[in-house]
């Protein structure tokens, strides 16, 4: 009897499975890349406070599922009958689309992802976000705006390589684009709408970029700008008053919103914290927005993102792709900052620093750091940081502008 | 009969509608013209309205004095004199983003290491750069 129930121990257990079960040893891979994930966040610092959680959590899917479905803190094949997606694409009306099975039948992580699903945690973000920007430099000059739109150059560039070169669907292929923007939250939100099969790639892939913005941006930046372009010193900045601030996100998301209606989760959100920073009344809001929401909505965010890269979804050629593409992305969206930041040097008669357009690419403020730091090795004097803001955020105004249009043309 | 074929014009009419507007999405070469573009357009229409309401704020912090105490007397016909500045003292300092102890202790450390009394030094502006 009792060796009964221990030898039932025994063929239960992870380890035995991972031995005995299809999937084992693609889900030992996937404990491995997540110590990989835990050793460049801890170790290494990329993105630490994201990709820590993003880790844990593929190491907690990956681990429980191994136990058996009954004790998995996440379960795929739920989230699959949600979509009708994968082996579950007909008879499971009961589950399409409805949260209420998966509150019932999943584990923990299951109804944190619920958040994710429903877009709630990029939007919550956002609004800390929101509150933690400053966008004094954007408007003391506003033609940064030139440079956050250019900026978003990757995305469409990735989206089109995606779509014609290695033959991804167009949503897909947006959902790939999109980690040009060089926002997290923006990817995980046009992913999870567009093609959330690819939530897991896309993330880590998007973060870990992110992350890399120090190494991947200074050899584009010097092989496109010259010793003396880099040397500009700008102009000092106007001063913007506190109403013109209060103004700010008033006006964007009136105005943005009413020209693409499909960015008022992502533009509302922001633009809703900056308010609350601007306006100088809500100080226990913007302090909450800023702190105790942020942290908790990140380890939310990261933990239920980590949970989606299951092996069997995570090791396919495609994952492969998605890496290579959204590298792409990045280089191709610093480009086209920098190309436009020069086309505004020469437009000015030297009087614009090239340099401060790669940090339209949005990852704020990692671009601008970057820009100030190749600056003031051309130059020791140099002083960029305020300047390379302003492209900086307003690349996180364009990324979400390019995340609604990506979600109006590919998401009915 | 003429309704029924009315009928059955309208419902043919529907599906070829209803296949077209399923039709292929445009060539990807398109959209992503369409997307950069739309991208470019958003953000300089909000660069001219941000221009034209700085503008604005610029225009009102330039008004010359005059007309600037012309604006304001019909609402505050008994405006407060001018603050009267303690003996000694080169006028405020403008502060943004700082709070007046932090203000304090940087105008402190900066007359410690200039070795100046503070009252020979002039703050004009502190300002925290993040």
């Amino acid at each position: 009897m009792i060796f009964d129930k221990l030898g039932k121990l025994v063929t239960e257990s992870g380890f035995v499975q991972i031995v005995t079960s299809p999937d084992g040893w693609k889900a030992l891979i996937m404990i491995a890349i997540s110590c990989v994930l835990l050793y460049l966040g801890i170790k290494k610092q990329y993105e630490p406070l994201l990709m820590v959680g993003i880790a844990v959590g593929c190491l907690l899917a990956n681990v429980s599922v191994l136990g058996g479905t009954e004790n998995a803190l996440y379960h795929q094949e739920l989230w699959d009958r949600f979509l009708n997606a994968g082996e579950y694409e007909t008879g499971y009306t009961e589950y399409l689309h409805k949260f209420g099975p998966i509150l019932s039948e999943g584990g923990l992580i299951d109804i944190l992802y619920i958040g994710v699903k429903a877009g709630i945690y990029p939007c919550l973000i956002f609004i800390g976000i929101g509150a933690m920007t400053d966008f004094g430099p954007l408007i003391s000059n506003p033609k940064s705006l030139l440079l956050g739109a250019a900026a978003q150059f990757g995305v469409f560039f990735a989206f089109f390589g995606a779509r014609t070169l290695f033959g991804f669907t167009g949503n897909e292929a947006a959902s790939i684009g999109i980690i040009g923007g060089a926002d997290g939250p923006t990817a995980i939100l046009t992913t999870t709408k567009l093609a959330p099969h690819l939530l897991g790639p896309i993330a880590v892939a998007a973060y870990s970029y992110m992350a890399l913005i120090p190494m991947i941006q200074p050899p584009i930046m010097k092989a496109l700008t010259t010793q003396k372009e880099r040397s500009v010193k700008m102009e000092q900045l106007r001063e913007v008053g506190k109403t013109e601030k209060i103004l700010f996100p008033i006006i964007v998301t009136i105005f943005v919103v009413l020209l693409l209606p499909s960015t008022a989760p992502l533009i509302g959100c922001l633009m809703f914290g900056n308010l609350l920073k601007e306006t100088g009344v809500t100080e226990r809001l913007s302090d909450v927005a800023q702190n105790a929401l942020m942290n908790i909505v990140t380890l939310f965010l990261g933990i239920s993102v980590g949970a989606t890269m299951v092996g069997s979804r995570f090791l396919e050629l495609q994952t492969i792709y998605i890496v290579i593409l959204g590298l792409v992305a990045f280089c191709f969206s610093t480009v086209g900052g920098l190309l436009v930041g020069k086309l505004m040097y020469h437009l000015t008669g030297g009087k614009v620093n090239p340099l401060i357009g790669s940090a339209g690419v949005s990852a704020v403020p990692m671009a601008a750091r970057v820009s100030q730091r190749e600056g003031q090795k051309a130059n020791p004097s140099n002083f960029l940081l305020m300047h390379a803001m302003g492209p900086n955020v307003a690349g996180v105004i364009g990324s979400a502008i390019a995340a609604g249009f990506l979600i109006s043309m590919f998401g009915g | 009969m003429s309704i029924g074929f009315a009928e059955e014009v309208a419902e043919q009419a529907t599906e070829t509608v209803a296949k077209t507007a399923t039709v292929t999405e445009a060539p990807p070469l398109v959209n992503a013209f369409l997307g950069y573009l739309v991208v470019f357009i958003g953000l300089v229409l909000l660069m001219v309205v941000i221009i034209i309401v700085g503008k604005i704020f610029s225009a009102k912090k330039n008004m010359p004095a005059e007309e600037k105490a012309a604006a304001a007397a019909p609402a505050a016909p008994a405006a407060a004199a001018p603050k009267k500045l303690a003996p000694g003292s080169a006028g405020d300092v403008k502060l943004y983003d700082t709070n007046p102890r932090d203000a304090a202790m940087i105008m402190a450390i900066v007359a410690n290491k200039l070795d100046k009394p503070l009252n020979e030094l002039r703050f004009r502006s502190i300002k925290e750069v993040k």
